[in-house]
């Protein structure tokens, strides 16, 4: 009883502080759910197999699990062999994250493969899942469980890009995307 | 000083978008950085902080020697060095090799430190900044004005003519599409360059990594797009292990900007793969450049906990009116005045230093736990060693340090005044002493000093016994502070004795980096003191009680004078302040406050010693409060009132618009009542509001207090 009010606990505070930050939280009890919000979502952005209009979605254990020949064919433009072209033109980019911070909203994945990053800082929109139990308190809980030894590029991310820069007006959308959506998946299993 | 280090002072006062802007922003982060440390334990996170680093710094070659082992095995090329010649021609000669055009970087300091960009733009490689404001100074061929916010004296009209300047007619002063611009012209310089150039703002000697923090993510495309990426890290970026990247990054975002944590940042721990496949070529340069003769230092050891989140310039009253510029080119602020003493000159300092008025704001609010204030000081003393007190410096000492010099001219200087003194305030004063009653009046000097007048004051014979420590202010200026004092000291049933022997705390000269003159005063207040027997020795003046509890026993070190330490200690062990002292005396019961008391609201003035070395801050406030005052707390009631003991005389072009900003403050509390603890502030204060005619009444708490005891 008790781990399910803390959990519920940390995912509401990490919610709260995504949200405090700029960034749209969504939450949906499955894989498959997560999928459909997903293909929902690029409808709405308008992604089609156009120029500066398609989107796409760095490799992950979640991703490669699921029929992207379906997915493909459900939003022409989205795209899953990432390429420096392909992002850099991209609209959209989706990516699966592989743990969360509850105090700061903070998204962290261990981005070796190039196109993980590719895709959460050229496109505009970046669209983020993670696994509802992926969430931990803090940073120190974090740099325990992750190995540097294997991971040769750790990417933290809280919000999407900002600057304040000019006359200190706080302004959202520098050089990565000015919109971030946290997708946080609950029946999904966590990376090791 | 110099006519040209003054003329930088006057022509940034005199820039009221620089002063507006630096105002505000430094009002809105006092909040916010409060903000974002609800729920934190400040001083255990920076004691942590303090830790790691103070023990990076202690062993800086065996951590750069692991760092290599560590990054090298993964496969990331290392280079060390001591000297910045030989990493500006590191990175060109490796640019040459590989056939680099065309180079992005992200925001680093130490890029700055050793004026890089121009070193390769000489070779003909295209150089491109892409954190914003340093594409914007860039662009306007300035210097970093703030270490986190390079551009922050410039406002949007200023940014707008810059780009439609330098990059593309058209632009207009709507921040947005500004920052939308710039997005749109620095994306294609990011995918076509050949080489990223960042700095990093930890580096873990165990594991070989480096984690950089940005907020545009403009280091996340620095290190991923270009084929290669060159990393320029000082030594005091290192860190022994990996979790300890954890207090670092919890406090960095937080006393930098008042974010949680910054939108992005990268560790990384080794070439990770390129766009194209391939393996990124990653080299990072650990930079020495005078470091580890710092870490050799044992006073300037400290400054290398530093986490460069500019904290320090956020909250000091200098910075927000000078702003950057005026420190110099590279590093600005505090910690800025310390750091281009040591990397670039002792000497490049000596007007820099200057500045501060010793506040100690930058103190309470560091996260690397640096006594700024106190480092500034010694950078100060070591100036004066090295080049000798300036000539009327010189002559005002010899007189300080000869009692009786000193008080004969005190004497006699009560006669001289008398032409300009009026109701015990000087308002103007002839000739070159008039920049200081411009702004505010000065105290009359006393007819009769406080040393003169206790002697007729019947006293009661009472077992208990303390020595009154007048000061200078109190003797001379303000009798009847020190004549409170005894009135409510008696009442608790204390006798207080006047030492005849006391002379100068030694504050001006310690504050000017004479310390053989501070530490003379010392040894001399130590004897007069020490010689009756008696349970306090109590003060009306902060400063002098910081002196008499602290700062003498410093001095004394610093001369090397051992055998006068005991006493000193002694003495430290017995001396208290008075609010203090009547705190305690309240809570025993030995003082009672009349039955029917006429009382008022009354707003208070922390003074900087008292609050941030005493931190007496709350006996005043619960002392009036219990006596029926009604507490009506002024913005920024902590924040200097630019007195800063002879700072006002030395810099009255900086003092006069911080005491002003002090006046708008009292006056906007709309207490018919000020109560301050410090004789030098009510001279300040009591002055500038005697000079704009304001009918707020202001006291030293003791005299309030005596008045309501029974």
């Amino acid at each position: 009883m008790s781990t399910i009010i803390e959990s519920s606990a940390i995912i509401e505070s990490f919610k709260a502080r995504a949200e405090a930050v700029s960034a749209k939280v969504e939450r949906v009890a499955n894989k498959e759910l997560a999928l459909e919000l997903v293909v929902r979502l690029l409808h709405n952005e308008g992604v089609e197999d156009q120029p500066r209009s398609r989107a796409v979605w760095a490799a992950s254990p979640m991703v490669n699990a699921s029929d992207q020949k379906k997915l493909a064919a459900s939003v022409p433009g989205l795209k899953f062999e990432v390429t420096l072209d392909l992002a850099a033109d991209a609209k959209v980019g989706i990516s699966q994250m592989d743990w969360a911070l509850a105090n700061t909203g903070t998204l962290v994945q261990s981005a070796d493969e190039v196109d993980k990053r590719l895709v959460s800082t050229l496109p505009l929109l970046h669209i983020a899942l993670v696994s509802t139990r992926a969430i931990l308190p803090d940073l120190p809980s974090v740099l325990t469980r992750v190995d540097p030894m294997k991971s040769a590029y750790l990417s933290f991310i809280t919000g999407p890009s900002r600057t304040a820069d000019i006359e200190r007006v706080l302004t959202i959308g520098v050089h990565g995307p000015e919109r971030l959506i946290i997708v946080l998946v609950d029946d999904l299993e966590v990376a090791a | 000083m110099k006519d040209e280090f003054r003329q930088s002072i006057l022509d940034a006062l005199s820039n009221p978008n620089l002063t507006g802007a630096l105002g505000n922003f430094s009002v809105a982060y006092r909040a916010n950085r409060t903000t974002a440390y609800q729920g934190i334990d400040f001083e255990a996170l920076r004691t942590q902080i303090a830790k790691v680093k103070s023990s990076a710094a202690s062993h800086f070659d065996e951590l750069a020697e692991q760092f290599v082992k560590s990054a090298e095995a993964r496969g990331t090329k290392v280079f060390r060095t001591s000297d910045p010649n030989a990493v500006r021609d590191y990175i060109l000669k490796l640019a040459k090799e590989r056939g680099v055009k065309s180079i992005v970087k992200s925001k680093s300091m130490a890029t700055e430190e050793i004026h890089l960009n121009k070193h390769l733009e000489k070779a003909g490689i295209d150089v491109q900044e892409t954190d914003l404001g340093e594409w914007i100074i860039q662009l306007a061929g300035q210097t970093p004005s703030h270490m986190v916010m390079p551009a922050i004296h410039m406002t949007k009209e200023e940014v707008t003519e810059v780009f439609n300047e330098k990059v593309e007619e058209g632009q207009k002063p709507d921040i947005a599409k500004l920052v939308k611009f710039a997005r749109g012209k620095l994306r294609p310089m990011f995918l076509n360059a050949d080489m990223g150039i960042s700095g990093a703002n930890i580096a873990v000697a165990e594991t070989g990594s480096i984690a950089i923090v940005t907020n545009e993510g403009n280091a996340r495309l620095v290190s991923t797009l270009p084929r290669i990426h060159v990393a320029l890290v000082g030594y005091e970026k290192l860190i022994e292990h990996f979790k300890d990247i954890a207090p670092i990054l919890t406090a960095l975002p937080k006393s930098a900007t008042a974010q949680l944590l910054t939108s992005y940042v990268s560790i990384i721990s080794g070439p990770a793969p390129n766009t194209d496949g391939t393996p990124k070529e990653l080299h990072i340069i650990l930079m020495d450049n005078r470091r580890t003769e710092m870490s050799r230092d044992p006073r300037f050891k400290e400054a290398l906990q530093c986490i460069r989140c500019a904290s320090c310039l956020n909250v000091c009253p200098v910075f927000r009116l000078v702003g950057g510029h005026v420190f110099g080119k590279v590093y600005t602020g505090g910690i800025g005045t310390i750091l281009t003493a040591w990397f670039d000159a002792l000497k490049a300092s000596d007007e820099i230093q200057s500045l501060c008025i010793q506040c100690g704001n930058c103190k309470d609010v560091c996260p690397g736990k640096i006594d700024i204030p106190e480092l500034i000081l010694e950078l100060r003393r070591r100036l004066a060693v090295e080049q000798g007190q300036p000539m009327i410096q010189k002559a005002i000492f010899s007189v300080v340090n000869n009692r009786h010099l000193f008080h004969t001219m005190m004497r006699a200087a009560s006669i001289g005044q008398i032409p300009f003194a009026k109701d015990g305030f000087i308002r103007h004063l002839p000739m070159f002493l008039s920049t200081l009653t411009e702004k505010r009046s000065l105290p009359t000097i006393a007819a009769v000093p406080f040393r003169d007048r206790i002697k007729k004051i019947k006293q009661p014979k009472c077992a208990e016994k303390a020595a009154f420590y007048g000061g200078c202010l109190v003797d001379f200026a303000y009798p009847e502070m020190g004549e409170a004092v005894v009135k409510v000291l008696n009442k608790a049933g204390i006798e207080v004795i006047f030492p005849e022997g006391q002379t100068c705390c030694g504050a001006p000269a310690r504050y000017s980096g004479a310390y053989e003159v501070a530490a003379q005063n010392g040894a001399d207040n130590i004897k007069a003191l020490l010689a009756e027997d008696v349970k306090y020795v109590v003060s009306a003046c902060p400063t002098c009680t910081v002196a008499l509890k602290q700062d003498f026993i410093a001095n004394l070190e610093a001369v090397g004078r051992t055998a006068d330490l005991p006493a000193a200690r002694q003495l430290a062990e017995k001396v208290v302040d008075f609010s203090t002292l009547a705190s305690h005396l309240l809570e025993q019961g030995r003082l009672k406050f009349k039955a029917s008391l006429k009382t008022s609201k009354f707003t208070y003035h922390d003074s900087c010693h008292f609050k941030r070395t005493l931190h007496a801050d709350q006996n005043p406030r619960k002392l009036m409060k219990q006596a029926g005052y009604e507490l009506v707390e002024m913005d920024e009631c902590d924040m200097c009132c630019g007195m800063g003991g002879s700072y006002t005389l030395k810099m009255p072009e900086i003092s006069t618009p911080i005491l002003e900003r002090k006046l708008g403050n009292i006056e906007k509390a709309g207490a018919p009542l000020l109560l301050i603890d410090c004789p030098g502030c009510v001279m300040q204060i009591g002055g500038g509001l005697d000079k704009r005619g304001s009918k707020i009444k202001v006291e030293h708490t003791a005299q309030r207090l005596a008045d309501c005891l029974e």
